[in-house]
């Protein structure tokens, strides 16, 4: 039995739903239109929501800017790099949690994630002096080892809450039949277990790409993200609008689609769990 | 039903990720805790020795110590309630049938994907710029002043800012929720004659108290260390009107360069994270399914 939707109702609650939706993401779509004008329209009084002089001159330009595309890479490197070492390290862990767990395993869970808990400013100083020390400030791996460190947790947990939904019984199913370890490992549990693995990869990468507190005190110029980056471009009194616009622009878009294909699995790796 | 050799080699498995995580809180604290307690300016590095509580003390006697202290539990206390009484509403909204639902996730949790420096930055120069930006022609246009929002409301405008970004991972979340809440018992309450906020009051909101405590829980959690969009904006002023806790530390240990106090200050800031912590794990602890 459907509740009476009436057609005039639908409408309403359509146009109230994308109205607020629209509002919600007009900062970013601002940001985009501004970013395809020219310095000159970008500023103007009164602000023109669409411009005659359409350019793809911003992007053109702050690519061209010999630095931008060392940033940018930067990002990759170290987003990417996190992730996968985080990956390697955390799916072990997990995997024994979800499939052996044991009397603790629950307090351990939990200890980790009060790990978060610890302000980072907390432990940047120490951080700080040991990477100028030993060399890794500015510089990709010392970023990498140190957003690993920060997302762990959540690393565990999520794929903890992940390999926790694949039934023991398949696997002592395989087990009756035969199957050696490395064939359960490979065949059974694998297939099963990708697709959780690729979540936890997709919103880790997200994590560490938005960083922004490690990657502006451990980084000067070298390794500097491009989080780092923004945030010390001062665009001098609104002079460079449309190119702050196309590079805030650049920065933002490989993120914003992958997570607009993430937003899914969203919900639940940053709930650890709690929401599904 | 595991075997002793499954066991250990469980605990094998486990033991990186527990290490490494145990040695990258403990040894950075320790090491806080002993900078705490010296004289130890990276400015003058042959002058070191041991201070008692003289950084502590210094850290309390400054005059911007209980502001920024004010100022981080407003920033976290107001991002919350903006962002769930908004989220509840949008959440709300969303789930009603309207046409092209799964455009309108996309273009609600877009903020929660840009980078705090260029969500923070957007802001700083596109809208709340005195000259150039949005608000001050939409000002000029009904014939008023355009507001000086960084300068004026430092605070206000940074606790704008940073709702903003997280009014998309609440709305989620509760939306999540809400799909979850059976349709049948909304339609019984109606057939009943419950009205739209009755069925509100006692059937929706007490499905969504679970997926509100989460959202607490883990806003708080990320907001307690919002730093990139103060960095951005206003770089804790004017004056100290807008530092935060981890600011004020970090002007300490990068500007000053006074390790020793900005340790201090990293004390503290553990003491106060530790007594949030404490009431978040006992709500957390009851809403996770570990």
């Amino acid at each position: 039995m459907a509740r009476a939707v009436t057609p005039a109702r639908t409408w309403m609650m359509t146009i109230a739903a994308w109205s607020v939706a629209l509002l919600i993401f007009f900062p970013v779509l601002w940001m985009i239109l501004t970013s395809f004008k020219t310095e000159a329209s970008a500023v103007a009084s009164p602000p023109q929501l669409f411009t005659a002089d359409w350019t793809t001159a911003n992007y053109a330009e702050v690519w061209a800017r010999s630095d931008y595309p060392r940033f940018f890479w930067n990002s990759v490197v170290i987003s990417v790099g996190s992730t996968l070492l985080g990956l390697i390290i955390a799916i072990p862990a997990a995997w024994s949690m979800a499939f052996v767990p044991g009397r603790k395993t629950k307090d351990l869970l939990m200890w980790m994630l009060s790990t978060k808990m610890m302000p980072a400013v907390a432990v940047m100083i120490p951080l700080y002096l040991v990477f100028q020390r030993i060399g890794l400030f500015d510089t990709k791996t010392g970023l990498v080892l140190a957003l690993m460190l920060m997302n762990l947790p959540i690393i565990v947990w999520m794929l903890y809450t992940y390999f926790k939904e694949i039934p023991g019984e398949i696997l002592e199913a395989a087990r009756m039949d035969g199957a050696s370890l490395w064939n359960e490992v490979l065949y059974v549990l694998t297939p099963m277990a990708v697709p959780g693995i690729a979540s936890t990869m997709l919103l880790n990468i997200i994590l560490a790409w938005n960083e922004a507190f490690w990657t502006i005190t451990l980084t000067t110029t070298k390794a500097a993200p491009l989080s780092a980056f923004i945030a010390s471009f001062s665009a001098p009194q609104g002079l460079f609008y449309a190119k702050l616009s196309a590079a805030s622009t650049m920065a933002i878009l490989p993120i914003l689609i992958l997570g607009w294909f993430s937003q899914k699995q969203l919900v639940r790796g940053l709930t650890f769990g709690a929401v599904k | 039903m595991s075997t002793q050799s499954s066991r250990a080699a469980a605990r094998l498995m486990v033991a990186p990720s527990v290490i490494l995580l145990f040695v990258w809180m403990i040894v950075p604290l320790a090491m806080t805790l002993y900078f705490s307690f010296r004289l130890y300016r990276l400015l003058s590095p042959d002058r070191t020795g041991w201070v008692g509580f003289n950084n502590y003390t210094w850290f309390f006697r400054a005059p911007d110590f209980w502001l920024a202290m004010v100022n981080t539990l407003a920033l976290v206390g107001g991002v919350l309630i903006i962002t769930v009484i908004l989220g509840v509403l949008v959440a709300l909204l969303i789930d009603q049938p309207v046409k092209g639902q799964g455009y309108l996730r996309i273009l609600v949790i877009a903020p929660f994907f840009v980078m705090p420096p260029v969500a923070a930055s957007i802001w700083e120069n596109l809208f709340m710029h005195p000259q150039n930006g949005l608000f001050a022609a939409i000002a000029q246009g009904f014939g008023a002043q355009p507001i000086l929002f960084l300068e004026n409301y430092p605070m206000p405008s940074v606790i704008g800012i940073v709702a903003w970004e997280w009014l998309p991972f609440a709305t989620l979340i509760l939306l999540t929720a809400l799909q979850s809440l059976s349709s049948e018992q909304l339609e019984a309450a109606e057939m009943d004659g419950a009205s739209a906020f009755s069925r509100f009051r006692y059937i929706i909101l007490p499905h969504m108290t679970r997926a509100i405590t989460v959202v607490i829980l883990i806003e708080t959690i990320f907001l307690l260390g919002i730093f990139g969009e103060i960095y951005t904006t206003t770089q804790g002023g004017p004056g100290s009107a807008s530092t935060t806790l981890p600011y004020m530390i970090f002007k300490q240990a990068i500007v000053a360069k006074d390790i020793g106090r900005a340790a201090a200050g990293g004390i503290i800031a553990v003491i106060l994270a530790n007594i949030v912590a404490y009431f978040l794990m006992r709500g957390i602890g009851r809403n996770l399914d570990a």
